[in-house]
């Protein structure tokens, strides 16, 4: 039996240690551990409710507009508003948001995930003219390798040209990352962490020139995601097919679904989303999402075990420095008990099995390319594709909705901060279910809880010692080469783990906070 | 050809969100991969010997790399710190690989590599001043980068960076400065340890709801136009240049969108410029009308 240790993990956000325990080549034991801990739902205590959306988006750089979004949901439910939200402010959220996530999505496959199947070094034989792929070949020739060497050497499968042509597209998806993130800017004033989606709705208002503006921008990210981004994956699929069998998971996926088509209803999770929600397991048979059935347990966290099996609702935990009695700073979240998956496959999966035409039209037809069945998308390349065409339904959908927005007409209802209330905030972020909870008392929070992708996903063992999705996906992976564990990186980042989102505290009820000052 | 110059960086990442990269990842010019590949100034590259969200390798390989970039360029590398640094329960709160099987603190790792560096850029409002990690009740005790390295004796002097995120530029150009002209001399520099070029004005100065301010036409609720200041807009107490720099591409800035400037590139960000939606009280402004 032998260890290997993958700490830190890199190309991922945040802090995230993954040890293994590998016995006749096979994977017998793995434990994901969050590493870094800050406390964010801690610090909200006492603080102004309205101040969530700003603090929450720092839990995390990468995916703050999901947090903004969720918090916003929150405290328009808290604020008893959650169904009087100005159809321009209700779009411009999920403009907002969705420019976020094209970027993500981008940014995930070429930027984070990439370099384990793509080797740059090949572009040292480049004999073309591209002037991207001669500066790469230019910085190879100068020999300091940093950031792309040192890396785990051995199976890179492409042929040189079609390592070329990927390095290129790598230098391209930098700036078409970055044009979506001037997109959302555009109606969310800056990224990361934008000032304008605010209870109530949007502080920016649409003009023709903002909406031309982002609808020429939002034209090229279409383009590259179907004549670039999409040909890649399946490029990627199509060489390392066994990548389908590889990091299959606990097959149990969860979707809130995001993308609000209208706003008349107060319970969110019944609204109609583009991106539907709801549970489905191997047998790809839709349940509906029941949130009081979530609960967060500590049996293996650093937090006290009195805390354990609450639900976000009436979350009461604390940290302790008790390191034996776990290994990680990520709670374990289940539902009834039971472990799930959570990000683009569930909210596509559950997009396919409901029925949504336009998804599922894209999904037999990507399928069928890729030639496989629906079931071999638990797998670590059914993370990628979903993801890829989670990226194209909702770039599809974005036009329609941007010529929906009245200029002149309102974005934003006022409202008043009730002395006492409790609210919930239900949306899949980029990477999957996201929850915001909160309970004011003297128009102040008393409460605040986050239960973030991550947390879900690279969950460590739960009190019954069910292994989190992660390290379910990790279990059984037969590893070829010990010094070299692509197998195990490439399943961690399929995942796109979200590490500082994953760790966050909340503290027992009741403590005030009166220090806030305005400087 | 003459050689290019190499100039090693490792950026640590500390109690952080990852706002800081994502943020110079979006880098208009240089763009990042100028940053990355090219010579970010003639002659000069910038060698990213360790940055764990966009670097290739993984695990002990890359903490190697980090190691070795340390024993060989000693006074030569610029180290980037990004995070606070968590300081209680002996640095179990943040830590960043193993030695002799037990984690390693970040503060540990900040020490090493902060006292041997050619230079130290506190990068993002948490490296700088604590910001979002050691915001009350500050349950990791995070402390910034110069409050660490005062407290661990360490004298390189450092450079921040703030904002959160701080905008591209303001890295780009601090990177360009050390490159071009050595440290910073204390002059350039503002009494928060702030590049004067970039924090040098108050957001109020140079905003475009400026005009309304001075006649009193104020926003009565968000997505109104006027000043934001009644709603708690911070641009009044907050150094920085995003009025006439703009963010991303020029796309758009904080209260360009109606969203006020919520005092993030502040020493205290978030307490002393919290609650964000209630008005500053009535100081007389400093730097406005004194005919700069």
């Amino acid at each position: 039996m032998s260890r290997i240790l993958l700490d830190p993990i890199t190309r991922i956000e945040g802090h995230l240690k993954v040890e293994v325990l590998v016995d006749n080549g096979a994977v017998k034991e793995a434990k994901s551990t969050g590493t870094l801990f800050r406390g964010i739902e801690l610090i909200l205590q006492g603080r102004d409710p309205r101040d969530a959306q700003h603090i929450t988006q720092r839990i995390c750089g990468v995916c703050p507009t999901s947090h903004s979004i969720a918090a916003t949901l929150n405290l328009d439910s808290a604020f008893g508003i959650a169904d009087r939200i100005p159809d321009n402010g209700r779009i411009l959220r999920n403009l907002i948001l969705g420019a976020a996530h094209l970027s993500d999505h981008i940014l995930h496959f070429y930027h984070l995930a990439a370099l384990d199947y793509v080797d740059v070094t090949k572009v040292a034989a480049y004999e073309g003219k591209d002037s991207a792929l001669n500066s790469v070949k230019a910085f190879i020739e100068r020999g300091e390798l940093g950031p792309f060497v040192p890396r785990y050497e051995g199976d890179y499968r492409f042929p040189a040209g079609v390592d070329q042509e990927l390095v290129g597209h790598y230098v391209q998806a930098l700036t078409v990352r970055r044009k979506g993130q001037e997109m959302l800017a555009i109606f969310g004033g800056k990224i990361p962490h934008n000032p304008a989606v605010v209870p109530g709705g949007v502080t920016e208002t649409p003009s023709v020139d903002k909406i031309t503006s982002f609808l020429w921008r939002l034209n090229d990210i279409k383009d590259f995601i179907n004549n670039v981004y999409l040909p890649d994956v399946l490029t990627v699929a199509k060489t390392y097919s066994d990548y389908f069998e590889i990091g299959v998971g606990c097959r149990n996926l969860l979707s809130f679904g995001n993308y609000d088509l209208d706003g008349a209803n107060p319970d969110y999770l019944a609204r109609n989303r583009l991106m539907k929600s709801g549970m489905i397991s191997a047998d790809l048979k839709m349940q509906p999402v029941d949130p009081s059935k979530i609960a967060e347990y500590v049996g293996n966290s650093w937090y006290e075990d009195s805390t354990t099996g609450l639900k976000p609702a009436e979350g009461k935990t604390a940290p302790t420095e008790n390191w034996a009695k776990g290994y990680s700073w990520v709670k374990a979240p289940r539902y009834d008990g039971k472990v799930y998956e959570v990000g683009p496959l569930a909210r596509l999966l559950v997009s396919y099995v409901s029925g949504q035409p336009a998804v599922k039209e894209l999904v037999d037809s990507a399928l069928s390319v890729a030639g496989i069945q629906p079931q071999a998308l638990f797998s670590v390349l059914g993370r990628h594709l979903a993801r890829a065409l989670c990226a194209k339904v909702l770039a599809d959908s974005m036009g329609e909705w941007l010529l929906q927005l009245k200029p002149g007409e309102p974005t934003y209802v006022p409202y008043e901060i009730p002395e006492e209330s409790e609210g919930m905030g239900l949306v899949d972020g980029a990477r999957g279910a996201l929850g915001h909870w909160i309970e004011i008392k003297d128009k102040r929070i008393n409460r605040y809880q986050c239960v973030v992708p991550s947390t879900w996903n690279m969950s460590p063992q739960d009190d019954e010692g069910q292994p989190g999705p992660l390290e379910q996906a990790l279990i059984g992976t037969k590893v070829r080469d010990e010094a070299n564990p692509f197998e195990l990186v490439r399943i961690v980042r399929s995942f796109d783990p979200c590490l500082a989102c994953a760790i966050h505290v909340m503290e027992p009820r009741g403590r005030s906070l009166a220090r806030f000052r305005v400087g | 050809m003459a050689k290019t110059l190499e100039y090693p960086v490792i950026w640590l990442q500390g109690a952080t969100c990852t706002g800081c990269p994502v943020s110079v990842l979006n880098s208009v010019s240089p763009t990042i991969k100028n940053l990355l590949i090219d010579e970010i100034l003639p002659g000069k590259h910038v060698s990213l010997r360790y940055q764990a969200t966009v670097m290739a390798g993984c695990g002990e390989q890359i903490i190697t790399a980090m190691e070795n970039t340390w024993k060989q360029h000693k006074g030569g590398y610029i180290l980037v710190m990004e995070g606070a640094i968590p300081t209680r329960g002996n640095g179990r709160y943040c830590s960043l690989g193993e030695r002799n099987g037990n984690p390693v603190p970040i503060g540990d790792r900040a020490a090493e590599l902060g006292s041997d560096a050619l230079a130290v850029i506190a990068l993002g409002t948490c490296a700088a001043y604590g910001g979002i990690a050691a915001a009350a009740p500050n349950v990791s005790q995070s402390v910034s980068l110069p409050q660490f390295f005062r407290s661990a004796g360490i004298k390189t002097p450092t450079i921040n960076v703030p904002g959160c995120p701080p905008h591209p530029d303001w890295f780009m150009g601090t990177v360009a400065t050390v490159l071009l002209t050595g440290l910073p001399k204390p002059e350039d520099l503002d009494e928060f340890g702030r590049p004067k070029a970039f924090y040098g004005s108050l957001i109020h100065e140079n905003c475009q709801r400026r005009a309304y301010y001075d006649e009193k036409k104020f926003a009565k609720k968000l997505s109104d136009e006027g000043c934001l200041y009644e709603l708690g807009c911070k641009g009044p107490v907050t150094h920085a240049d995003c009025p006439t720099r703009l963010w991303n591409g020029g796309a758009n800035w904080c209260v360009g969108s109606g969203g006020m400037c919520i005092g993030c590139c502040s020493p205290g960000f978030p307490d002393l410029v919290s609650p964000i939606y209630q008005k500053a009280p009535d100081v007389s402004l400093p730097n406005i009308g004194a005919g700069r």
